[in-house]
């Protein structure tokens, strides 16, 4: 009944950006998203958007999977089309009706502004299809390390982001099973009005509840059992380390960079 | 009146990389009055298999067939076939939810449609069955319970719909020896006097071998074999071994007997054929 959820989007695979450091591909990540706000030309839109599928090629994942993950803000995007298109004052009108005016600064800023938006995204889920959640977590917790004398808890968070992480599927397993005990014992969690069904949903949910905390329990237990006592001095089975790969990564992430920026300004100065 | 599954085909997650076929053409007919164990190596696909047998999992090929109905329609007939398939879930203490045990138990033949008066008949008839006392158990809560009593109101939750078939995925997991008979006794007894169907998925080829007269062993998501118990440990006993399986310990004991010199004849697969056969060496009278 459940099974068609995946989780998180993970798409196992052994491509050069598979391999990469969780770290670096965090940092490729947000430079990435820096140089889409550098690009302001054609060109450079059209570099971005080259490098984007040169990324999905080498990372060899499914192209319209990728694609896919921008379904979800269509809405978004569709809304920021049309404040662009109509709200922009500008010289060339290309269409007039009552009150709603189109100008071509209007729908080049639109078609701009959602350009941005998809190529962000489709960046992001790169970095989520690419990226076990767990290795992200640990990217993540290595990355904030620095910040942690100005108070961030970061070995903190990132072990409650692992522990969520790793009982979602868990949990909707446990969900699965139960739903499907109840149903063998004539449950219906699919009729009747809202509140007849937040009632038919109770078998569902106290077990569901209860399997929690017993397990919250246990992993407490079984944590102070091997002596966990928080990050403090705590090393880990699994070393983060760059290699060649992601000095690599860098030196494509920092010239595309410098090549958009130069596109900006440079092409001033000269 | 019987479950037929035909050429029935299942795939987990399907259409994602974690894809994984469960079950692969497996077409079975089981009817009213048989008492059917399923054997199968972990991962086999039995918990898949039986939750087929009353179409809680939707097979990618293939008919679910109950009491000549299909039972993967929408219709209220395909339904009402469904309800007649009562199902004991791997570990079912975990679907435990009301504030009582009686109401626990009561779930079932409400959602049922039962009148009121009768779904407090099953409630009593079902806690007797599974050896709970009504008067100390009805009120309390089944989160104060010991496992094995936790078992036991799960069961009993489900004998209450009064199903003409009862499947039940690894009853006698997690129990102690003395548990784990009273489960089989139990269900041996509501075969008995309800005369309904009676399908047990186990890891014990002992149960498998003492309980059932019908035999499915599951591979890898297909059907290896299907028959009585006694001929397929016969037959297959070499093949048995290959998929991690194993003979039942009666068997293993037998043929250590006969090693050291006694003159017992035939295979002996259960207790009952055991105790034949010494008697029958030894020139006793078979008592009983
Ligand atoms: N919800 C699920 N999602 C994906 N794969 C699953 C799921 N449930 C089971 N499987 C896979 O399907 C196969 C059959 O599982 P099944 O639960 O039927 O095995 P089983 O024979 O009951 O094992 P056991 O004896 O351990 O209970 C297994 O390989 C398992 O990994
Ligand atoms: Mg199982």
């Amino acid at each position: 009944m459940l099974n068609n959820i995946t989780l998180g989007q993970y798409f196992p695979g052994d491509s050069f950006i598979h391999k990469l450091d969780p770290r670096t591909k965090l940092l490729c990540t947000l430079l990435f998203i820096v140089a889409i706000f550098f690009a302001n030309s054609p060109i450079s839109y059209g570099i971005l958007c080259g490098f984007t599928l040169l990324v999905i090629l080498v990372s060899r994942l499914p192209f319209v999977m990728v694609l896919k993950s921008v379904k979800p803000i269509w809405i978004i995007l569709l809304l920021t089309l049309c404040i662009h298109i109509f709200t922009t004052p500008g010289e060339t009108i290309l269409y007039q009706y009552s009150f709603l005016t189109v100008t071509k600064e209007g729908l080049e800023l639109g078609v701009k502004m959602c350009l941005r938006l998809i190529l962000l995204l489709l960046f992001s889920s790169i970095l989520t299809f690419t990226t076990s959640p767990i290795v992200l977590t640990d990217g993540i917790e290595s990355l904030l390390r620095p910040f942690k004398c100005i108070g961030v808890p970061a070995h903190e968070l990132a072990m409650m982001m692992t522990i969520a992480l790793r009982f979602i599927p868990t949990l909707l397993e446990e969900t699965d099973r139960i739903m499907k005990a109840q149903t063998a014992r004539g449950a219906d969690f699919e009729s009747g009005n809202i509140i007849q069904r937040v009632k038919n949903m109770l078998p569902l949910l106290i077990p569901l509840f209860i399997g929690a905390f017993r397990r919250a329990d246990d992993l407490a237990i079984a944590m102070e059992a091997r002596c966990y006592r928080g990050g403090e001095g705590r090393t880990r089975m699994h070393q983060l380390s760059y290699g060649s790969n992601d000095y690599v990564a860098f030196v494509v992430i920092f010239v595309l960079i410098f090549g958009l920026a130069f596109l900006r300004w440079g092409t001033k100065l000269i | 009146m019987s479950i037929e599954l035909k050429d029935v085909s299942y795939t987990y997650s399907k259409g994602t990389p974690f894809e994984r076929q469960a079950l692969n053409n497996v077409s079975v007919s089981i009817d009213k009055g048989e008492i059917v164990a399923i054997i199968g190596h972990t991962g086999s696909g039995k918990s898949t298999f039986v939750q087929h047998l009353n179409a809680l999992l939707k097979p990618d090929k293939g008919m679910i067939i109950i009491d000549e109905v299909d039972a993967t329609g929408k219709t209220s007939d395909a339904k009402a076939a469904r309800h007649r398939v009562g199902m004991v879930f791997q570990y079912p203490e975990h679907q435990l939810f009301a504030e009582t045990v009686e109401e626990d138990i009561a779930f079932g033949p409400r959602n049922k449609g039962f009148s009121e008066d009768e779904v407090a008949v099953q409630v009593k008839e079902a806690m007797r069955f599974v050896g709970l006392d009504y008067d100390t158990y009805a009120k309390r809560s089944p989160f104060q319970l010991s496992g094995g009593q936790m078992r036991r109101v799960a069961v009993a939750g489900v004998v209450a719909l009064n199903p003409d078939y009862l499947v039940l995925d690894e009853p006698s997991a997690g129990l102690d020896p003395a548990s784990r008979l009273r489960v089989f006794r139990e269900i041996l007894e509501l075969h008995k006097t309800r005369k309904i169907a009676i399908v047990i998925v186990t890891h014990s080829m002992d149960e498998a071998a003492e309980y059932a007269n019908r035999l499915l062993v599951i591979n890898k998501g297909q059907l290896l074999y299907d028959g009585k118990p006694e001929e397929i440990f016969k037959e297959h006993s070499a093949e048995l071994r290959q998929v991690g399986l194993d003979m039942p310990q009666v068997y293993n004991l037998g043929e250590k007997l006969k090693a050291n010199g006694l003159n017992l004849k035939g295979d002996i697969m259960n207790t009952k054929a055991l105790v034949k056969a010494i008697c029958q060496a030894k020139g006793w009278k078979n008592a009983k």
